[in-house]
């Protein structure tokens, strides 16, 4: 699959990155590269396997249902880039 | 008596035996950091005050008789573990001001049992990368040879127990990250089954694929901090409900029946991968003729999907990075780009500036294989041929006991080397991103060195759970070879 650097803008965007006009062709060509090395996939004969999604022991390892004291906003908001005592701030959401 | 040689069970005895105090032992490291590590960088953060504070309190315990099994002893960390207090970056700018308000559950249990901690060590962001040059902080170096990477992502744990900068450290492994650096660094690293350890407060970077394991001097030590580390943990719903053994016992089965009865399978596939380095393959089949000698019945398998594995293991591991670091949007912890238009510009922003380019490349890879369309072609398929894969392996493990095979098919390159080149160090990971995506233990041991003097490991893979048969063959192994690994700085 080759990518294009129009592909690579739409692809930034949905991954909230920025990506530069210089480093666009660039990226591109990284992509594709790779992603022709991933093609090989479509030799294998897949018909009729089961998707695994992991590595884990396939049952559910529970844990009891109990209360817990919450650490509270002081632990919690402790490493926010801005704050208004209890509250992250973010730029403006609606205009 | 030289203080950067010691092995956990050597500092530990030492101390016991009040031959040595904590006090003395962690300050001559630090010491040994402070002389060695500008140059070297195997460590982001130190913290001497908490460091020789933990070291004060052991050597009361000590004194007053309450001894645990890591008592005063001095372990280094990856700075991807989440650590109380100390500053834990993961490598990446985007949490260079990130100083975590709890220790994730490995750190806690080896407080719990003494340990001193003694630094956060570099590391490719994220895990991303075989050869730590992707650390946004600094290159570490081989101690070997300083012109050569030393090996990743965990180089700088890899590093810090070569240059003898601790007793042992933690590393982590999603596709080989304990054990392509330990091989490079002349240690012993092992990856645990998948569920054996738990990640809570380890960052993930791809969730079905990370674990937590010791990076050594010596195989007794790797056991001795599995048996630390391992159990069901609450707060991790991967971490499996299994009985843990008690690992060290994998040395009594040895010396009552060497290696007698076991096993070994060599993928025939395996001595078939493009361009293995002749040293590699001179001390690989070295290490099949000990293992033979030792009473192990070598035989040929097949694992007929390896050629698929770097593939599918780049689709696999992208896709969960790229909705992991999600989370870094500058809004709850970390870097945050001040001056934005509105909310996804500060988010483009600030992911923009605080991830590197490898990330950067592996999240753009992920989110173009889950975006619409495209999912079934590349994630769906990438993990019908993981399953694939597992097949592979259970098939194997009804024949034999463990998988013998190279760590990487070459010694350290040098720093610089393949950078430019991603898809040429992905390459270089066909041997350990199996155990990944199988989810089996894997461990790897120091087994010969290159005619420049550079580390060559050996891996060994065992089916689920088995982590005993992998170090008591380890363990026979390094005991026969009997080679001298102490790099001399």
């Amino acid at each position: 699959m080759k990518i294009s650097a129009d592909e690579v803008a739409k692809i930034a965007h949905l991954a909230r990155l920025e990506v530069d006009a210089s480093q666009k062709e660039k990226m591109a060509e990284q992509l594709s590269h790779i992603l022709q090395y991933i093609d090989k996939l479509k030799d294998v004969n897949v018909e009729g396997v089961k998707l695994s999604s992991g590595a884990a022991l396939m049952n559910n390892v529970l844990r009891e249902d109990k209360k817990k004291i919450s650490p509270g906003p002081s632990v919690t908001l402790a490493n926010a880039p801005q704050r208004d005592e209890d509250f992250y701030i973010v730029p403006m959401v609606v205009k | 008596m030289e203080y950067h040689e010691l092995t956990i069970e050597k500092a530990g005895k030492l101390l016991c035996d009040h031959q040595i105090s904590s006090f003395e032992l962690t300050s001559a490291l630090l010491d040994r950091i402070e002389k060695y590590d500008d140059e070297i960088n195997a460590f982001i953060t130190i913290d001497k005050t908490m460091a020789l504070e933990q070291a004060g309190k052991a050597d009361l315990d000590i004194a007053a008789g309450n001894i645990l099994p890591l008592t005063g002893v001095p372990i280094a960390l990856k700075d991807l573990l989440c650590t109380r207090g100390i500053k834990t970056t993961c490598g990446s700018q985007i949490l260079n001001n990130f100083i975590p308000q709890y220790d994730g559950t490995i750190v806690k249990k080896l407080k719990e049992n003494g340990a001193v901690i003694i630094g956060k060590t570099n590391l490719d962001e994220f895990g991303m990368g075989s050869s730590t040059e992707n650390s946004s902080y600094k290159i570490t170096k081989n101690p070997w040879n300083q012109d050569y990477v030393p090996g990743g992502s965990s180089g700088g744990s890899a590093v810090a127990v070569a240059a003898g900068f601790c007793c042992a450290a933690l590393g982590t492994d999603t596709g080989g990250s304990i054990r392509q650096p330990s091989s490079h660094c002349g240690v012993v690293g092992l990856k645990p089954t998948y569920g054996r350890v738990s990640r809570f407060g380890l960052v993930s970077y791809a969730s079905s694929l990370d674990q937590i394991g010791p990076i050594t001097k010596d195989v007794k030590d790797a056991a001795i901090l599995l048996n630390l580390i391992s159990g069901n943990d609450v707060l991790d719903s991967t971490s499996a409900k299994v009985d843990v053994p008690d690992f060290t016992k994998a040395f009594d089965l040895f010396e009552k029946g060497s290696l007698k009865g076991m096993t070994a399978g060599i993928p025939k596939e395996y001595l078939c991968v493009d361009g293995i380095d002749p040293e590699v393959a001179t001390v690989f089949n070295d290490a099949k003729k000990i293992l033979g000698d030792l009473g192990v019945q070598i035989k040929e398998i097949s694992l007929p999907h390896t050629d698929y594995v770097v593939a599918a293991y780049y689709i696999i591991a992208p896709s969960e990075a790229s909705a992991n670091l999600a989370r870094f949007d500058g809004v709850k912890y970390g870097f945050r780009e001040k001056d934005c238009d509105d909310l996804i510009d500060m988010y483009k922003k600030t992911r923009s500036k605080g991830f590197g380019p490898e990330v950067k490349r592996r999240i753009m890879i992920g989110t173009y294989a889950l975006s619409a369309g495209y999912y079934d072609a590349y994630y769906g398929r990438a993990s019908k041929v993981r399953t694939l894969i597992m097949e592979d392996f259970s098939k194997a493990f009804a024949t034999c006991d463990f998988i013998l095979s190279p760590v990487a098919p070459a010694p350290a390159f040098k720093i610089g080397e393949n950078i430019d080149d991603p898809l040429t160090m992905y390459l270089t990971d066909i041997f350990t991103l199996s155990a990944n995506m199988a989810g089996i233990p894997g461990i790897s041991v120091p087994a010969g060195f290159s005619s420049k003097g550079l580390p060559i490991g050996i891996q060994m893979m065992a089916k689920r759970f088995d982590e005993m048969s992998l170090l008591r063959a380890g363990y026979g192994f390094e005991k026969t070879i009997n080679l001298d690994v102490r790099c001399k700085i």
